[in-house]
């Protein structure tokens, strides 16, 4: 058993709330109550407790585009994904091909690996003249 | 030769210049944005991670959202401006000559210029590192260009030189599109960007971050094969016997960033050691009439503060057509401002006395980071001005202060003001 085991650390995350970026421990007791330590503000226990429960991420990429001025449209996700799901998210953007004209904020894929979570376009895209 | 007039030229089409051009129209002033990218934008358009505009819109954009926003309000406001144009020479007298491909040479008179010309990325040129010259060695900002609005990949196998927040951005956005990242090497002992980078682009994925190590030979004569990283000491010296291989195919450098100013050397105006134009309170280079802002002047962190400082010198821009504020002030009126103990560098280099209004705002960044420090603003005789404390700074954070220099007992034969960060001298009462 390490140290850390012994005294109920079961994971340790390092703040991003602020630049002092305290290091927070997670620890379960022998009930399984989970409890933080080691955070020195209000926002800092609200980011570990995300973290460690329901870690999630802004997915921010690129999607093939159809007749633009560019031959990449890049993209994001309207809401946060959990961390889990961010691998097949990206499986199915990779599969996917839009076309130009395109508004900034338009819906290109709705609910992807949540239903919740819609990815949108993060720029305008026009069309390409053709000469 | 076609010859265009306005009241304010503005020299690049970034997140600076289209701040700056806006602020002009709202004040009523013609204006005129030269651009040599293909569309208005320029850097954010590439910046496709998250995280611009929280001091400006109070959210989260992502780089080509945050331009956006700017962009259809110039197009809402009418404001004109030339794509694919480069400007090739500013004369004495603020004449500049641009060529583009439809109209070929062209002349714009102007009552102001304001140059926003950003930044470029330093290259391997800049860092002496020996090898052959092969394929697959990019700036880590050309790669994120590839990638992100070209695509293409630049390799498979790639090691990272730098932990810059571009560099640690990369890492992560080459990992999402199926690449290796093998390590990001950093030759300081610290990581150089943000904390929230390192978590989110390199713990996350698992990429090793190797600090105080060197980058010292890239192997490969046709397409890059690996790079050695050596350990360094203290003062960066590499260590005999720490080498280690790394086989890789394509090496990305993120080792800093330096305003472009070649425009603004031809212009005439001086330049600072750091690599930016000399500029006073006003942001006026030592040109009259001729301005500087964003990453032009200073490289910044953020770009919510590029876009504060080009509204700035887009303002003052409208105050100097309108002479609200006199001409440059001679001897004493004018102050010299200096780095002192830890200070990398301060701007603006100099402040107008005879305009200050009221607050002036002064930028600096620190050499070596430190907790518990104290800020000091003093006069030549030593006698502190202003002091502030902070409880921590580090190089990559630049720090910003408002300061009124009427609050201040000032000399009137004071010319020349100091910053320093110093440890703190009385213990903090916590």
């Amino acid at each position: 058993m390490t140290e850390c085991e012994d005294r109920g650390i079961i994971k340790t995350i390092r703040c991003i709330v602020c630049p002092t970026g305290c290091l927070v421990e997670v620890r379960k007791d022998i009930g399984g109550e989970i409890s933080f330590q080691g955070y020195t503000c209000k926002r800092g226990l609200e980011y570990a407790q995300q973290e460690h429960f329901d870690p999630k991420r802004i997915i921010t990429t690129t999607i093939r585009v159809e007749d633009g001025i560019h031959p990449l449209l890049p993209i994001r996700s309207d809401s946060p994904l959990l961390k889990e799901k961010l691998s097949y998210a990206f499986k199915i953007i990779a599969k996917t091909k839009v076309k130009a004209p395109i508004k900034m904020g338009d819906i290109l894929i709705k609910g992807i690996a949540d239903e919740n979570v819609n990815i949108i376009a993060s720029r305008d895209m026009i069309k390409k003249k053709v000469e | 030769m076609k010859t265009y007039n306005t009241d304010v030229t503005i020299i690049g089409g970034g997140a600076a210049g289209l701040a700056a051009a806006i602020e002009v129209n709202k004040g009523g002033k013609e204006v005129l944005i030269l651009e040599r990218g293909i569309e208005l934008g320029g850097i954010l358009m590439q910046c496709i991670h998250n995280g611009f505009g929280i001091k400006e819109f109070n959210k989260e954009l992502t780089g080509p959202e945050y331009a956006q926003k700017f962009i259809n309000e110039v197009n809402q406001l009418n404001i004109p401006y030339k794509l694919d144009t480069i400007v090739i020479e500013i004369t004495l007298d603020k004449k500049i000559y641009a060529v583009n491909k439809i109209e070929g040479l062209i002349e714009i008179n102007s009552k102001t210029i304001i140059l926003a010309m950003g930044c470029r990325e330093r290259t391997r040129g800049a860092i002496n590192v020996p090898g052959f010259r092969p394929a697959g060695i990019f700036t880590a900002g050309q790669a994120q260009r590839f990638v992100n609005i070209e695509g293409y990949l630049p390799g498979k196998n790639i090691v990272i030189l730098g932990s810059g927040d571009i560099g640690m951005i990369m890492a992560r956005r080459l990992t999402w599109e199926g690449c290796n990242v093998k390590a990001v090497v950093e030759i300081q002992p610290y990581v150089s960007g943000l904390l929230r980078n390192e978590i989110q682009c390199l713990e996350d994925y698992g990429i090793p971050l190797i600090t105080n190590y060197s980058l010292t030979k890239i192997h490969g004569k046709n397409r890059v094969k690996g790079v050695t990283i050596s350990k360094v000491d203290r003062n960066f010296d590499r260590i005999i016997g720490s080498d280690q291989f790394i086989e890789c195919d394509t090496l990305l450098l993120s080792v800093g960033l330096i305003p472009e100013n070649e425009l603004t050397r031809i212009a005439g105006a001086e330049i600072s050691s750091m690599g930016g134009p000399i500029v006073d309170n006003n942001l006026e280079t030592t040109l009259e009439g001729v301005f500087a802002c964003g990453n032009v002047l200073q490289v910044h962190d953020l770009v919510d503060l590029v876009t504060a400082e080009s509204k700035r010198a887009g303002r003052n821009a409208i105050e100097y057509i309108n002479k609200r504020y006199k001409k440059k002030l001679k001897g004493i009126e004018k102050i010299h401002l200096s780095a002192g103990h830890n200070i990398n560098y301060v701007k603006p280099d100099n402040i107008c006395l005879g305009e200050i209004l009221g607050e002036i705002i002064i930028n600096f960044r620190v050499k070596n980071p430190d907790r518990r420090i104290q800020i000091n603003i003093k006069d030549e005789t030593n006698k502190t001005l202003y002091k502030k404390k902070k409880s921590y700074v580090i190089p990559s954070e630049m720090i910003e202060l408002k300061i009124n220099l009427n609050n201040m007992e000032l000399n009137p034969k004071c010319n020349g003001l100091i910053v320093e960060v110093i440890p703190q001298l009385e213990p903090l009462i916590e």
